[in-house]
């Protein structure tokens, strides 16, 4: 268990040992988003712009526009709201290597309530031509991330969140990102246990199930449920939200015909509206999303949040069988 | 002012030929952008020549640039934050040979690399993407830290207009830039005092400009902003000032040049068409 911000985090300070046009940028919030241990280790490459996100997105614009890669890091709700214009201005209009790094994304935020939960940020960010958008699952899954988006040039937004989340790739998991990671097959089998490539039966299945951050976890216990009720499903981590892995989303439209998509976020833009665009123009079958139902948050712990917006692995389970329904009525 | 004028390392003939010059890319830019707008048929007039002085002078006196080059690591930065006098940018680039000056009318045009506000990916020469006011100032505090970073000796210049300091994110890289001790980085603000709605004292006063950037850490002049001495005197002043950024609050008359033009807020954002343009080219041909 460890919460990808954490990850975030000691990823910053591994690069920065090895690269040394990575800078790091925060608005009054290191202790949160965790890029503290990057401004101790290199303080002269580290930025604190205090309360003042747009200046620091524009600020970012600018180094990225001389050669640094930086790394710019606020909560999700301001990297993606306060500095929409910024993001979209600054940064993304003329393409510069500018990554962002969003914590505290989602309800799990908890106690801090709506003000500081973000369910809209991917829809925001995802909505920006050019821009890719990822919501790791776990730390090792960031892990990758982060270094993936180091070495790639162009505008990424990478959310984090703020509690534990139970590993779901063993370290070292030869993620590559950009491409869905199937976490859990119809036969049971983990990401570790299977080729990459190889062995595609397993995502034969009644329905498959796609989420990103937190929800992937949760749909590993929805899997365990289903399957004592004879419901095969396949889990998978679709944490690049853009540009989405189309060809894996077309083999399980074939090999599975009913989906369910997972994620803490609006069901509105982001993961489910991503994957449902895509699929009615290409290949129309049932998809269900779990997500929030278009209401702000509000304060709690996250156990209570997520039960109360319909984001528990019953929900999931839920879902399923109402994809499977539909898939059987068609 | 500061007490090193323009003319420190250079003798007085060469710096009044260097004048002079400036001053006739100045004539130059100014027909060239009242036959861009007036081509495009769409644009902004007040606030462009309201800046001819400005960006002539950077580009023909102060800025050391390549524009064989234009992303040479060690040329000096200039940021129009102010993205909407576009057609005077794109004038001096193209009288210093960054682009060819045919290009020139095919300003607004689509499929021209002169878009209507700055675009950093189609223009050669051009830093970063403005026309959301109030955003330059930011990204120049970005190229300045990186500078620094580098140990490079390039310097950045701004340009704001002073409506546009009614944007709060203007501030809050003023706040940035002395906190990071940014010498390195000076602004000018084109204070023509009109904006689309009216004058600008009346919209939402920002005055005491100066006592404000003072306020913030700034080094302040207030200089004409169409004296070219002035503004090289600025230039040289800013240059050496260490330990603080400078602003540069250039008084102008918007629409400068054009008598039915200056002083007119009508002017901010409309094109002159037919007998206008024809006039309007006379006045500042012969000027």
């Amino acid at each position: 268990m460890k919460a990808t911000r954490e990850a975030y985090g000691e990823a910053l300070v591994e690069l920065g040992r090895e690269h040394p046009e990575i800078v790091v940028l925060d608005a009054d919030l290191s202790s949160s988003t965790m890029t503290s241990g990057f401004a101790k280790e290199f303080p002269e490459r580290f930025f604190n712009f205090g309360i003042a996100e747009a200046n620091m997105m524009g600020a970012a614009a600018g180094l990225a526009r001389s050669g640094k890669v930086p790394f710019a890091s606020t909560f999700a709700v301001f990297a993606s709201g306060r500095a929409y214009d910024q993001v979209r201005q600054s940064i993304a209009y003329p393409g510069f290597n500018v990554k962002i790094a969003a914590s505290h994304g989602g309800l799990t935020v908890g106690p801090d309530g709506a003000s500081h939960q973000a369910l809209e940020d991917i829809a925001l960010m995802r909505v920006i031509p050019g821009m890719t958008v990822v919501v790791p699952a776990d730390a090792e899954e960031t892990r990758q991330v982060v270094r993936w988006a180091a070495a790639h040039d162009g505008p990424v937004y990478i959310r984090l969140g703020r509690s534990p989340v139970p590993d779901v790739f063993p370290q070292g998991a030869p993620i590559q990102p950009g491409k869905a990671s199937v976490v859990k097959d119809a036969k049971g089998r983990g990401f570790g246990e299977m080729r990459p490539g190889g062995e595609r039966d397993g995502l034969d299945a009644d329905v498959a199930i796609l989420a990103n951050g937190i929800m992937v976890s949760k749909c590993l216990e929805a899997w365990e449920l289903l399957a004592a009720e004879g419901i095969t499903s396949v889990v998978v981590d679709v944490a690049f939200v853009k540009p989405l892995d189309e060809k894996t989303l077309l083999e399980l439209a074939g090999r599975c015909g009913a989906f369910v998509t997972a994620e803490e976020h609006s069901v509105i833009g982001g993961l489910g509206g991503a994957v449902t665009e895509f699929l009615s123009e290409n290949c129309p079958c049932p998809v269900v999303r779990v997500g929030v139902r278009d209401r702000f948050g509000q304060s709690g712990t996250p156990e209570e949040l997520l039960a109360e917006y319909g984001l528990t692995a019953e929900d999931i389970a839920q879902a399923a069988r109402k994809s499977l329904e539909l898939k059987r009525a068609e | 002012m500061g007490q090193k004028g323009k003319c420190e390392v250079t003798t007085q003939t060469q710096c009044s030929k260097k004048v002079e010059e400036i001053r006739r890319v100045c004539r130059e830019v100014r027909k060239n952008v009242l036959v861009m707008i007036g081509t495009a048929g769409s644009g902004h007039p007040g606030g462009s020549l309201s800046c001819v002085e400005i960006i002539s002078t950077l580009y023909f006196g102060v800025m050391r640039v390549k524009p064989e080059d234009p992303n040479w690591p060690d040329r000096d930065r200039f940021v129009l934050s102010k993205g909407h006098a576009a057609p005077t940018l794109y004038a001096v680039l193209a009288e210093k040979g960054f682009f060819p000056k045919d290009l020139l009318p095919t300003l607004r045009k689509f499929g021209s690399p002169l878009q209507g506000h700055p675009d950093a990916k189609r223009t050669p020469g051009v830093e970063v993407s403005t026309g959301s006011l109030g955003q330059g100032l930011s990204m120049a505090v970005g190229m300045a830290l990186a500078g620094k970073l580098d140990r490079k000796g390039y310097r950045v210049w701004v340009l704001l207009g002073d409506g546009e300091c009614q944007e709060g994110q203007v501030w809050e890289a003023a706040m940035a830039a002395s906190h990071y001790k940014l010498d390195n980085l000076a602004a000018f603000v084109d204070f023509n005092g009109l904006q689309i709605d009216g004058r600008v004292e009346e919209i939402m006063n920002p005055s005491p400009l100066a006592d404000k950037w003072r306020a913030f850490g700034w080094r302040v002049l207030e200089v004409d902003g169409h004296d070219v001495d002035a503004l090289l005197e600025a230039a040289s002043y800013a240059s050496e000032s260490p330990g603080a950024p400078t602003a540069i609050i250039a008084r102008t008359v918007k629409g400068k040049g054009v008598s039915f033009m200056e002083g007119q807020r009508e002017w901010h954002g409309k094109a002159p068409k037919g007998e206008e343009l024809s006039r309007a080219l006379q006045e500042v041909t012969k000027s």
